[in-house]
């Protein structure tokens, strides 16, 4: 085996059902680290390898909160204390007249937690990983599905997780070194 | 039998033609849209567009530097008519995007696959519109170079906005809007810079959609968290789209001038909006299908469908256009009686003739299937839609202020040559950025066409 150290096996599949069955059978194997890659979202891939805990709509929920807060603080402060300006004889803290920019920042602030939260999460950007070195895995974009056993996890045996992917029916089973 | 294609069935069950032309792959739908960026030879006739409307900008420059050079007295605006073409073309051209966000949003939480295939140019000509539509209310402040006075900064003046007017509702409305599209367009793009990353043979052009893509690689988990992220910010840019031009009629309805003091503004703008909005993307859409060869996705299905939204936001500006005259007469108040008819048979009756007769009349031919399903015809349609939208808001902004309740203070409007530069100049700009946006992003969605294939359906219990 090659002396280089091994981030893990990937094996190719043609079509999102079989990457699917795939990965679910790795995960009934034991295999933990490992993950699928395919060219748009595959419905119940992430669930299949083991993935439960989407944190996205929490930080897009605190993202909101904190803008909608912010922003109405925002305009007391100013309206009311910090500049307090008779406009109409209508009260410094008019707090009809601050719902729409109370509005506008809380859709700003959790949109922009939507964006960075996901990237945050993803760890994106990451100008370099691994699977780029399999040459393969430029098809991942196109119109091909892989999935990746991961070296670091415990059941991780060079020969018999090849053999296993192997009796997946992934084809094309390829080393990723660091 | 089974695998029958799923698009077609549908589409044979209603008689109307597919989403999709049949016989895609995954493979054929990246090679096609990608191969347009990233191979396809620069081609005299994209060289002459640009060069063309590049020109057309120089319009907007030559223009914009007189009245730096000048001031806005160069314009037509005076008083009583402050506001002027500057205030239309911004109202107008805020409207144009609207449609973007409809089809990315509010369509993809309806699962209307077939926005699948032109939500990508959609979300283009919002920012590319918006970013035109912000640029008038700054060239309209006199002093554009204080525009950042409209935020809340701490500064040396220790003055602060003032939040009980909609002008500075505006502000945070119009920048919202801008940066949440601009948030859902570069989201949207990041799989398809992966792909163009992937393909490209270029080392320049690896390294740049490489670079843009940020390490994207197509993993189970980022897909994951990038759904709820994209369903999120769809759902946040629903209540968004609805709400920027109704703070944008606030401008109007908030004061008391007569024709513009009315409850009826907010969904009648929402609807203009969205009406001007369908007619851009098809005045957009039928070249782009046709000099690009992308029949195949932007399919006659799409056209008729922009065409029915049309037709349907059609009728509920037609809708307002009665209802306006309708409560004023009913509240019986006499200046609001004035301004409705002053609008038919005062000095100004040709431009509200045009009006009605764009606006309301022309477009009712929609209900002909044959036009519909007429490239030609839409395209047609759609400039009078859109004309017609743009003289809605001269009515709105230029007739309602030229006479209210003082006969002393009435006066009338002449925008000049200058305030036509302006105005012209911007559409050259915004063709520009949309000519650009074409060669070097991908038009067309890829990754969201390719959820379109039945072979993406997963065919196996969950």
């Amino acid at each position: 085996m090659s002396l280089v150290p091994l981030y893990g096996l990937l094996a190719e599949f043609d079509n999102p059902t079989d990457l699917l069955l795939a990965a679910r059978k790795a995960h009934d194997e034991g295999y933990r680290k490992m993950d699928g890659y395919s060219p748009f979202p595959v419905e119940g891939l992430a669930e299949a390898i083991g993935f439960e805990r989407d944190r996205m709509p929490l930080v897009v929920l605190v993202g909101g909160l904190l803008g909608c807060v912010g922003g109405y603080l925002m305009q007391w402060w100013i309206s009311a204390d910090s500049y307090p300006l008779n406009v109409g004889g209508r009260p410094y803290h008019s707090w009809p007249a601050f719902f729409v920019v109370t509005f506008e920042v809380t859709v700003l602030c959790a949109g922009l937690s939507a964006l960075f939260g996901m990237l945050g999460l993803n760890g994106l950007p990451m100008p370099y990983h691994p699977l780029f070195h399999v040459p393969r895995f430029e098809f991942a974009s196109r119109d091909r599905f892989f999935l990746c056993i991961e070296a670091s996890d415990p059941r991780f045996d060079v020969l018999e997780t090849r053999r296993f992917l192997e009796g997946l029916g992934g084809h094309g089973i390829s080393e990723v070194p660091y | 039998m089974e695998q029958k294609d799923r698009i077609e069935e549908i589409s044979e069950r209603h008689g109307r033609p597919p989403v999709m032309a049949p016989g895609h792959t995954f493979a054929t739908i990246t090679d096609k849209i990608s191969s347009i960026v990233l191979t396809r030879p620069v081609s005299l006739g994209w060289l002459m567009g640009v060069g063309f409307v590049a020109l057309w900008t120089f319009i907007l420059l030559f223009a914009v530097s007189y009245l730096f050079y000048q001031g806005v007295g160069i314009w037509g605006v005076n008083v009583p008519v402050g506001w002027g073409f500057a205030i239309t073309n911004f109202v107008w051209w805020v409207g144009i995007g609207h449609a973007g966000t409809l089809i990315s949003a509010i369509l993809l939480l309806l699962r209307q696959s077939w926005r699948n295939s032109i939500n990508r140019f959609a979300e283009a000509m919002t920012l590319f519109a918006v970013a035109c539509a912000g640029l008038f209310p700054i060239l309209h402040l006199g002093r554009p170079w204080l525009a950042y006075w409209l935020f809340p900064y701490p500064n040396t003046m220790n003055v602060w906005p003032q939040f009980r007017s909609p002008l500075v509702w505006d502000v945070f409305a119009v920048s919202t809007y801008f940066t949440i599209s601009l948030l859902f367009w570069f989201q949207g793009l990041i799989p398809d810079l992966a792909t163009l990353r992937d393909r490209a043979v270029n080392r320049y052009a690896r390294t740049i959609y490489g670079f843009m893509a940020m390490g994207w690689r197509g993993s189970a988990r980022h897909w994951k968290r990038y759904h709820t992220a994209y369903l999120l910010l769809a759902g946040l840019a629903t209540p968004l789209v609805l709400s920027v031009h109704t703070v944008v009629s606030f401008d109007f309805t908030i004061a008391i001038v007569p024709g513009w003091h009315s409850t009826i503004f907010p969904p009648y703008f929402v609807a203009g909006a969205i009406y001007s909005g369908f007619a851009m993307v098809l005045i957009l859409a039928i070249p782009i299908r046709y000099f690009y060869g992308l029949e195949d996705f932007v399919t006659m299905r799409h056209l008729e469908n922009s065409g029915m939204i049309m037709l349907a936001t059609g009728l509920i500006v037609a809708y307002g256009y009665i209802m306006e005259p309708f409560m004023a007469w009913f509240g019986g108040n006499k200046y609001d009686m004035y301004q409705f008819w002053d609008r038919a048979h005062g000095p100004y009756w040709w431009v509200f003739l045009a009006l009605i007769s764009m606006n309301v009349v022309i477009p009712q031919v929609l209900w002909i299937g044959k036009l519909r399903r007429s490239p030609f015809w839409l395209f047609v349609i759609s400039l009078d839609v859109l004309i017609g939208m743009w003289i809605e808001r001269v009515v709105i902004v230029v007739v309602s202020l030229h006479r209210d309740f003082l006969t002393s203070s009435w006066g009338m409007y002449y925008p000049t040559k200058w305030d036509w530069f302006t105005f012209l100049g911007t559409i050259g700009f915004f063709f520009l950025c949309m000519l650009l946006f074409l060669r070097v992003l991908p038009m067309i969605s890829i990754f969201e066409l390719r959820e379109l294939l039945p072979e993406a359906e997963v065919k196996v219990e969950p």
